[in-house]
């Protein structure tokens, strides 16, 4: 019963056919089972969880109106603050830190009665697309446990994507939902920014980064954005702005809808097979009804670099705080102030952190900070206005999320160049702060391959409707990963 | 291009081996030199992008609010007395 979505969860919930202990044991049961392989999580939490299963039970038995996550269990990618639960964001400089409060996305998913199964592993702070750069281990795509599942998410994706979680939070500053999802072939969307509040998810490049849901199907991710999304006074980020009923936007009808695909990213460096599925997609979509045409961006060669210059500028800022003073690790070696600082982050980031920070710090310095950092943001400008251009033509805009399928584990570990050239379809989007979501659009090699939907600034009913046309319209979703009928043969449903 | 690898990792107080000064010394340059496409996009008169979105500046009363528990703070410091982080003397 754990391969199922939330909402065939809840329905059952709701007549009693079974009870949020039994779905809570049969996760845990997945994750005895294929843990091993997969690697998902960083911490587990079985106790509490059980725990948070019999509270829900409890309501539904009394017979309380329940909502839609009450009693489901759901995975936390471990970069947002669990009170006095393990917060390690996969870095040896955190790998005891018990936060003293909830993310907000946490807190809100408590109060909807979710049940938390436990943290996963990420890239060091986010930083990564195969969680490769995890200071603790590497996560395994669970359609082939020699490649990676994705970045920085990839705890989160693996999870879904081998049952091991019914749903799952993620977090995205250059991809990071949309890449794992597609490589692990399930759902990811990453809203607007300013749509989820931040509070709570530990600082990566703070005008990037953004929550959202991983899930098995579509409307899952509609489910979950009704939780998560909203105004937060403690993120002064967050958009003041009312929130739909994302659920309401399932509707499966493209008719009309003027769809762009993005000719930048069906060219050289993407590989033919993304291409064709991609294109396919395409056709499927003018067989619905839908307008199809070309479209060109092209300030997106220039998206990578523009990434790669500001989101490490805005990381070493944010990373500055681990300095060995409140909180994680200092090193034993520290005579006096400075090389404090010097020896707790030497012996406390990982070489990918280590990178970034330099890299940042360089942009950032005097003499080079206008040549960079501030020629980087004029860059981001003009990708900004590229986009606005296409939506005067465009309701969406259509790409592949990622140029390859899921690379082989080292593949790309001794060029991180080459690691971030692989973020090329995704970064344009968190620079211009808009919301796309990856969905599963056909297979290579027995990989999954992501279709990735662009929209407007809070446009994200309108992707979710184009998804869910495409997600009723094909039925790649019900494929599943060999690993995930480990647990056949148990009871069913 | 040729980086000067000490000046950057003494500010960002990063201590770093003979060897990954050697590794980051060559890696970000290739990487800025990468980054150097961005000179081919002309920006003259273009206004930087700092937030995705129009931001304005969030007030909020300046009240002050007590720390119920100082505890669940104090936990997580490497070295701590009496609700204090303790560090190394930094006056002679």
């Amino acid at each position: 019963m754990n391969s199922y979505t939330a909402h065939e969860l809840h329905a059952r919930l709701k007549n009693k056919e079974i009870s949020s202990v039994e779905i809570t044991e049969a996760v845990f049961r997945q994750i005895e089972t294929v843990e091993d392989k997969i690697k998902s999580y960083v911490t587990l939490n079985k106790e509490l969880a059980i725990l948070a299963a019999r509270e829900a039970d409890k309501k539904i038995n009394s017979g309380e109106n329940i909502g839609p996550l009450t009693g489901i269990p759901i995975a936390i990618k471990d970069n947002m603050c669990t009170k006095s639960i393990l917060t390690t964001c996969s870095s040896k400089i955190l790998a005891n830190y018990l936060p003293p409060y909830n993310a907000t996305a946490v807190e809100k998913l408590k109060e909807a009665g979710a049940v938390a199964v436990g943290k996963t592993n990420l890239d060091e702070f986010a930083m990564g697309s195969s969680t490769e750069n995890s200071g603790f281990h590497t996560t395994r795509n669970p359609w082939n446990t020699e490649n990676v599942p994705g970045g920085s998410s990839g705890g989160s994706a693996a999870a879904v994507s081998a049952d091991e979680c019914i749903l799952a939070l993620g977090s995205d500053t250059g991809g990071s939902i949309r890449q794992p999802a597609s490589f692990c072939g399930v759902v990811g969307l990453k809203p607007t920014y300013g749509r989820v509040s931040r509070y709570g998810l530990v600082a990566f490049a703070s005008s990037l980064d953004q929550i959202g849901p991983i899930t098995k199907d579509v409307t899952d991710a509609a489910i979950l954005m009704n939780v998560i999304a909203g105004h937060d006074p403690l993120d002064s980020t967050s958009a003041n702005l009312p929130v739909p009923d994302y659920r309401k936007a399932l509707i499966d009808d493209v008719k009309r809808f003027r769809v762009g695909l993005i000719s930048e990213l069906m060219g050289n460096g993407i590989d033919e097979d993304i291409k064709k599925a991609v294109k396919e997609a395409a056709r499927l979509f003018e067989k619905l009804g839908a307008i199809v045409e070309e479209v060109s961006l092209p300030t997106f060669e220039y998206a990578v670099s523009t990434y790669y210059i500001i989101a490490p500028a805005e990381a070493s800022s944010n990373l500055a705080r681990y300095d060995g003073v409140k909180y994680g690790h200092r090193s034993k070696e520290a005579p006096d102030l400075l090389s404090m600082y010097y020896n707790t982050r030497r012996e406390g980031f990982g070489p990918e952190v280590k990178r970034r920070i330099m890299l940042g710090t360089y942009a950032l310095s005097a003499g080079y900070y206008d040549a960079y950092y501030l020629k980087a943001l004029k860059v981001r400008t003009l990708i900004k206005q590229d986009f606005e251009k296409a939506f005067k033509r465009f309701d969406v805009l259509i790409s592949p999320t990622a140029p390859s399928a899921a690379f082989k584990i080292g593949e790309k570990m001794s060029d991180p160049l080459s690691m971030y050239i692989s973020d090329i379809a995704t970064i344009p989007i968190n620079l211009a702060g808009l919301p796309a979501i990856s969905i599963p659009c056909g297979f290579t090699n027995g990989l999954p391959i992501g279709l990735q939907i662009i929209g407007e600034a809070f446009a994200e009913e309108r992707l979710l409707q184009v998804a869910y046309t495409y997600e009723q319209n094909t039925d790649w979703r019900k494929r599943k990963p060999s690993f995930a009928k480990a647990s056949e043969g148990k009871p069913k449903l | 291009m040729k980086i000067d690898v000490d000046h950057v990792a003494r500010l960002a107080r990063l201590g770093l081996s003979d060897e990954e000064k050697k590794l980051y010394g060559e890696q970000l340059s290739r990487i800025l030199e990468y980054a150097e496409t961005l000179n081919k996009l002309p920006t003259e008169g273009i206004e930087p992008t700092t937030h995705s979105l129009p931001m304005k500046n969030i007030f909020r009363e300046d009240k002050a609010i007590p720390c119920k528990d100082i505890e669940s703070i104090t936990i997580n410091s490497p070295q701590e007395e009496s609700g204090m982080f303790v560090v190394p003397r930094i006056m002679e």
